[in-house]
């Protein structure tokens, strides 16, 4: 099953290699992995979506929580209802009616376009990971000239925080 | 007090209370090294290759119980305290490893002798550290020492970047007294609840057995351990790791476990409804093919360490804490009980039953020394007191199979990672340890020779050891495999052109004795161990078509043991 996990580390240097050399030293799979100071700069938030069985990811979560840096580990799949958000920027090709065309999708996926010369868009889009697949299959490979996703970032609803 | 980094790393180093550090200079830790020169209270002890620091500073943790100090050089230095360092992790051993670094300036140029020693160690130790300025170096390593020997121990690197050590930039110096880190706060009292539902478990059941591997060692828990184990008259097995926390010459124990373990204690462990884990990880070596692991048997499990909780093996009732005070709150409330006593006679009959099969029989009436013979007269000539280091293959099996430890911290081998080399250069930081115990190191002739270079260490520092060789001529363990896999065909297992060993030794400065016979054993094995200050290597030719029985093979289970060249599998 698929997992989205938070992990809040000290924001040292090597910070995340030690969580993929974890990954990587343990053949778990890695989907994504984001990470960025947050508002205690002392602090690094990583979101890191895996699959694996019940068994899997309790070692994985286990395994995070005993590397030394690590503050707080949090399987938000597990805790209740989440907000799941992925960011992508996406260029494609815009030329003739497909300028239109590509226009339209982007209204309707409500994405923004903002890049545009005389043959191509970039557009940017925020959504869960489905949202984003269903754009890019929309839009059709031999139409997108290159994409870049952030990776998906997790948080619990409600009042309460991780820590 | 002003202090260089290099003074800082020293005298850290006694605020730590650390007596005895295993080295190797090089550029890279030169000022540190100019600081040791000008102290004599940490004395340093040169090794001949860094792979002996850190198994010998291994051994010395071993054997006391408090961290393992090694001191190495940028670059070969930390890669070859790498294998020391990945042999202490896999068997949880407190142990700071400081590494030299290129300056600050140089890292990431390629420099000479510059390794990315934080990035190469990171899979091997419980935690390293990059010092990244002279301000947090005495706080970095106290945290070295504080995450080292707490928790579930393990190793942790220091680097150290050379300009950091600067002889000529002096800092105020203050030796944190206690360190708090918001990251690290390991469990160590287990959950009443968890030891109550345990207890009632255990005086439900009908066949209990106690499995323990190196954490009660690693906890000192022995004589907790040994009181709940009399108190409930429970049969106990022990891991290659856990032998000595419970005296193996006492009626309860039913000897080692696991694929070379014994008839009556892999049979207990196939029979029995309930098993008592404790300290110990379920390893692959323990298990057999994990599906046919303790097939009946409800499974309560404590460790420091929650990873190691269910990981291989799925368990009912876990227990997180730290094994020695969990044990202490098993005693309490067993002693607050009415009734203490559990009805297992007929499980001990059963048991009674499986072990007069003798499964350690051997021909005792050869004309060839057999390995077994060999380490049966070392237990007999030391009283069963000494501490025996050993190497990794068949002759570790033996010493582990037939050295009974009485004693907790005796036994000294590498265990998870299996390294060869491991026993001269850990029997050397046991006995800087204790100079006064009796040390041995039970090796073959195909181990001695990755760490022999030692022998100059033994000579230099006046650490007479006793190095008890089972030459057999062969890799055994790997001929033995090759022998039942393969079909005899003995690839590259034949250690051929051996060195004289006795010139070998007497090169060094030590003494050599060649064995051949049994009846001359023991005769010279006493006065090996008569020459108390002198380093005698004996050279024991045993017979090389001995194998290591009972074995249970890949895939099969605790209850499909092979126990003989001419049995079936039971």
């Amino acid at each position: 099953m698929r997992h989205i996990i938070s992990i809040l580390m000290e924001n040292e240097a090597g910070a995340l290699s030690r969580v993929a050399g974890l990954f990587s030293a343990r053949a778990y799979n890695i989907e994504s992995l984001t990470v960025a100071p947050t508002e205690d700069d002392s602090l690094s938030r990583m979101t890191l979506v895996t699959r694996g069985s019940d068994e899997i990811i309790e070692q994985i979560t286990k395994q995070l929580n005993k590397l030394i840096d690590v503050v707080k580990v949090l399987d938000l799949s597990d805790n209740g209802p989440i907000i799941e958000r992925e960011y992508m920027l996406i260029k494609v090709k815009a030329e003739g009616n497909l300028r239109e065309e590509t226009k339209r999708l982007a209204d309707i996926f409500r994405a923004n376009i903002i890049d545009v010369t005389d043959c191509s868009y970039v557009i940017e889009m925020a959504g869960n990971a489905d949202k984003l697949n269903a754009f890019i299959d929309s839009v059709g490979n031999e139409h997108i000239v290159e994409v870049v996703r952030s990776g998906a970032l997790g948080m619990a609803r409600g009042a309460k925080g991780i820590l | 007090m002003e202090l260089s980094g290099a003074e800082i790393v020293v005298q850290a180093l006694k605020d730590e209370g650390v007596k005895h550090v295993f080295g190797y200079p090089g550029g890279a830790v030169l000022h540190i090294y100019d600081a040791i020169f000008q102290q004599e209270d940490v004395q340093h002890i040169l090794v001949r290759h860094e792979q002996g620091a850190t198994h010998a500073a291994d051994g010395y943790a071993r054997a006391t119980g408090k961290p393992g100090v090694a001191l190495v050089t940028s670059g070969p230095g930390a890669t070859n305290a790498v294998t020391g360092i990945a042999t202490a992790f896999m068997d949880s051993i407190p142990m700071v490893v400081i590494t030299g670094q290129v300056p600050k300036p140089f890292i990431g140029s390629d420099a000479f002798q510059e390794v990315d020693t934080v990035g190469i160690t990171r899979p091997c130790v419980k935690h390293n550290f990059l010092v990244e300025s002279l301000d947090t170096l005495a706080e970095t390593i106290k945290k070295a020492f504080y995450i080292a020997t707490t928790g579930r121990p393990g190793p942790v690197v220091v680097d150290i970047p050379k300009d950091i050590t600067d002889p000529n930039i002096k800092i105020d110096y203050q030796y944190p007294e206690k360190i708090s880190m918001r990251s690290y706060n390991p469990v160590v009292k287990g959950h009443l609840g968890q030891i109550k539902r345990a207890i009632d478990l255990i005086m439900k059941a009908e066949r209990p057995v106690v499995y323990t591997g190196g954490g009660v060692v690693q906890a000192d828990a022995e004589k907790e351990l040994t009181q709940l184990v009399q108190m409930l008259n429970l049969p106990i097995t022990n891991t290659l790791m856990g032998l000595g926390a419970y005296p193996a010459s006492d009626k309860q124990f039913l000897g080692m476990l696991g694929m070379h373990g014994t008839y009556e204690a892999n049979m207990a462990m196939h029979e029995t409804d309930v098993l008592i884990a404790i300290g110990a990880r379920f390893d692959d070596r323990v298990t057999g093919h994990i599906e046919k692991f303790c097939p009946n048997a409800k499974i309560i499990h404590i460790d420091i360490d929650p990873a190691s909780i269910s990981k291989n093996v799925r368990v009912d009732i876990p227990i997180v804490g730290n094994v020695k005070l969990v044990l202490k709150d098993f005693l309490r409330v067993l002693n607050e009980k009415a009734d203490k006593s559990l009805d297992i006679s007929g499980w001990w009959q059963q048991i009674d039953k499986w072990r007069s099969i003798d499964c350690l029989k051997y021909d005792t009436q050869s004309e060839i020394i057999k390995p077994q013979f060999a380490v049966e007269t070392l237990h007999k000539v030391t009283n069963g007191d000494a501490y025996i280091t050993s190497d990794v293959g068949q002759h570790q099996m033996f010493a582990a199979q037939f050295y009974p430890f009485d004693k907790s911290r005796r036994w000294i081998n590498s265990g998870g990672l299996g390294t060869m080399g491991f026993g001269l250069p850990a029997a050397m930081g046991v006995k800087m340890a204790f100079p006064d115990a009796e040390v041995a190191c039970v090796t073959g002739e195909a181990s001695i020779q990755m760490c022999i270079q030692e022998l100059a260490t033994c000579k230099q520092y006046d650490l007479p050891v006793k190095v008890i060789l089972l030459n057999n001529g062969y890799m055994g363990m790997v001929r033995q495999w090759q022998e039942f896999f393969y079909d005899g065909r003995y690839s590259n297992s034949y250690v051929d052109a051996l060195p004289d060993f006795v010139k070998l030794t007497e090169s060094f400065g030590h003494v050599g004795m060649k064995v051949e016979k049994p009846g001359d054993l023991e005769g010279a094995m006493k006065e090996a161990f008569s020459m108390k200050d002198r380093v005698v290597f004996m050279d024991v030719i045993v017979d090389p078509t001995e194998n290591v029985y009972p074995m249970i093979q890949a895939g099969k289970g605790h209850h499909e043991m092979q126990l003989s060249p001419d049995s079936e599998m039971i």
